[in-house]
């Protein structure tokens, strides 16, 4: 299952004005695996992410998707891979309903209109909404919305989803529920979040970023029960793994 | 201003209801009321009474789609302030007299109710146009017609843009009228940097939702679905309508009616 498989190689890439936003990173992500890049405001995770899609072209380095490698030429072909999920599910969801919203995707690669529909009520249907087919995207709740916004990335069936801060801005039950919707996905999947509690619970590795550089790379619990390494970069403990603030009695990990 | 959105996505609330109007091919109803603009503004300036039986059109269509009437008043009055722009001098420099009815009136005044039944009933047919359609289909019943790919693309992104940048003013008034309570609108001094404002964050906002539309395989093409075909329902709608308009311009036809009912015509 090479195809599906991520690999970033000494990436570096700077914006316009000067700043440096990633300096050199480097990692590969394999087929099935569910990977939290987590960072301090700033650190680089957004950029990386534009970079992984496309959006921003690096100024040195390669990205590859399976033995793909990503370069203005193979860009559609990777993004058919590569569905991404925005941090605003208001910049994702632009056409007048869920139902036109869902089946974007599908019809820019041209499918059958059969397949389109197909597709539109089995991403629905998976991530919960069936029912707010025919609703306007902007009359739904946050926590639909955010549901919306992944059904029209699932419609594309990519083989890997990325997903920015897929549970900000949400209540306590919506987070919960997109969680749920998390778990429940086979796909590799890539996460950066400020919600290390969600991404303790969904992703089995973490990647941290601190200026631009790797800080750290290692499974979830190595990662986040290292209260030197996520101060250091700007970060705390999940509240999960914490200890009472009461009494300081220390909460067992279970996962 | 989120009054202003509202009315925005109403067009495209009212054009998505399951009623048997909305349900015509968009290609006809493009037609149809490209017949009727060009026979509406194909009178001339004094054919008033000519004019008239193109009101039928608004109304029996208003009334079949089940129009807000109150909305849609409101938004055949935006264009009122034009309309009084273009016509309001007429009636200055047009002094020449017609009587009609028994009164001697300026011709000038002619016009300009010309001018302004033709604008009413432009405008009326425009937005009959959109709120039975919807702006996705129109585009696409453009594209069967033959417009260019790049023109209807920007009609269908500018419409979409509208109600991106609507949001983004709405969000920094009321930033704005927190801080500044008391206050009317905004202060002629923060109007610069307000516009400024709003047009770069309306442009980063732009840029987002265009890279969700890469992201998602947008190639410049807007993919709106198959469109069933044109059924002879359709066609009866566009001939029907079509004789209308052909007969209303070619007869006067509240003259005719007129000399009917007085028992001129033998």
């Amino acid at each position: 299952m090479s195809h599906h498989k991520v690999e970033v190689r000494d990436l570096r890439f700077s914006y316009p004005d000067g700043h440096e936003a990633i300096l050199k990173v480097s990692f590969t992500i394999f087929h099935g695996e569910s990977v939290g890049i987590i960072g301090a405001n700033g650190a680089g995770k957004s950029t990386l992410l534009m970079l992984l899609m496309g959006i921003l072209f690096p100024d040195a380095g390669e990205i590859l998707v399976g033995d793909t490698h990503l370069t203005r030429k193979t860009l559609p072909m990777i993004r058919q891979r590569l569905g991404m999920v925005f941090q605003d599910p208001d910049d994702q969801l632009f056409m007048t309903t869920v139902h036109e919203d869902v089946a974007f995707g599908p019809r820019n690669y041209q499918l059958d209109e059969q397949e389109v529909e197909y597709r539109v009520v089995e991403a629905l249907a998976q991530v919960g909404i069936p029912h707010l087919i025919d609703r306007a995207p902007f009359k739904l709740s946050g926590g639909e919305k955010r549901a919306a916004a992944i059904a029209t990335v699932l419609s594309m069936k990519p083989d890997i989803l990325i997903m920015d801060e897929p549970t900000a801005s949400l209540d306590p039950k919506s987070r919960r529920r997109v969680m749920g919707l998390l778990k429940s996905f086979e796909h590799t999947k890539i996460i950066t979040s400020h919600d290390l509690d969600m991404v303790f619970e969904t992703c089995q590795r973490v990647i941290v970023i601190k200026d631009g550089l790797i800080a750290a790379d290692g499974s979830v619990e190595e990662v986040l029960e290292n209260q030197q390494l996520l101060d250091d970069c700007g970060l705390e403990m999940p509240l999960s793994l914490q200890n009472c603030p009461n009494c300081g009695a220390s909460k067992q990990v279970t996962q | 201003m989120k009054e202003s959105i509202h009315q925005i996505r109403l067009l495209d609330d009212l054009a998505r209801r399951p009623i048997p109007i909305n349900r015509l091919h968009p290609l006809v109803k493009l037609l149809t009321t490209v017949i009727y603009l060009t026979v509406a503004v194909s009178f001339g300036r004094y054919e008033i009474s000519a004019l008239l039986p193109l009101v039928f059109y608004p109304v029996i269509i208003f009334s079949l789609a089940e129009l807000p009437m109150a909305d849609m008043l409101k938004r055949i009055g935006w264009v009122m302030p034009f309309v009084l722009g273009i016509g309001i001098l007429n009636p200055v420099f047009d002094h020449q007299t017609v009587s009609l009815l028994g009164l001697t009136i300026s011709r000038g005044w002619l016009t300009f109710l010309s001018i302004s039944i033709k604008c009413i009933l432009t405008v009326a047919a425009g937005i009959i146009l959109i709120a039975t359609t919807g702006i996705d289909r129109l585009g696409a019943a453009m594209r069967m017609i033959g417009f260019p790919r790049i023109f209807v693309l920007q009609l269908l992104l500018t419409y979409r843009y509208i109600s991106v940048l609507g949001d983004e003013l709405a969000r920094m008034i009321r930033a704005y009228s927190l801080r500044a309570p008391g206050q009317k609108g905004i202060k002629r001094d923060a109007w610069g940097s307000f516009a400024g404002s709003l047009l770069l964050r309306s442009f980063d906002r732009a840029q987002r939702v265009y890279a969700a539309m890469c992201l998602r395989g947008f190639a410049g093409e807007y993919n709106t679905g198959n469109i069933a075909k044109i059924n002879s329902r359709d066609l009866r709608f566009l001939a029907g309508w079509g004789a209308f308009f052909v007969i209303a311009r070619i007869y006067n036809v509240p003259l005719l009616l007129g000399s009917l009912l007085t028992g001129v015509i033998k």
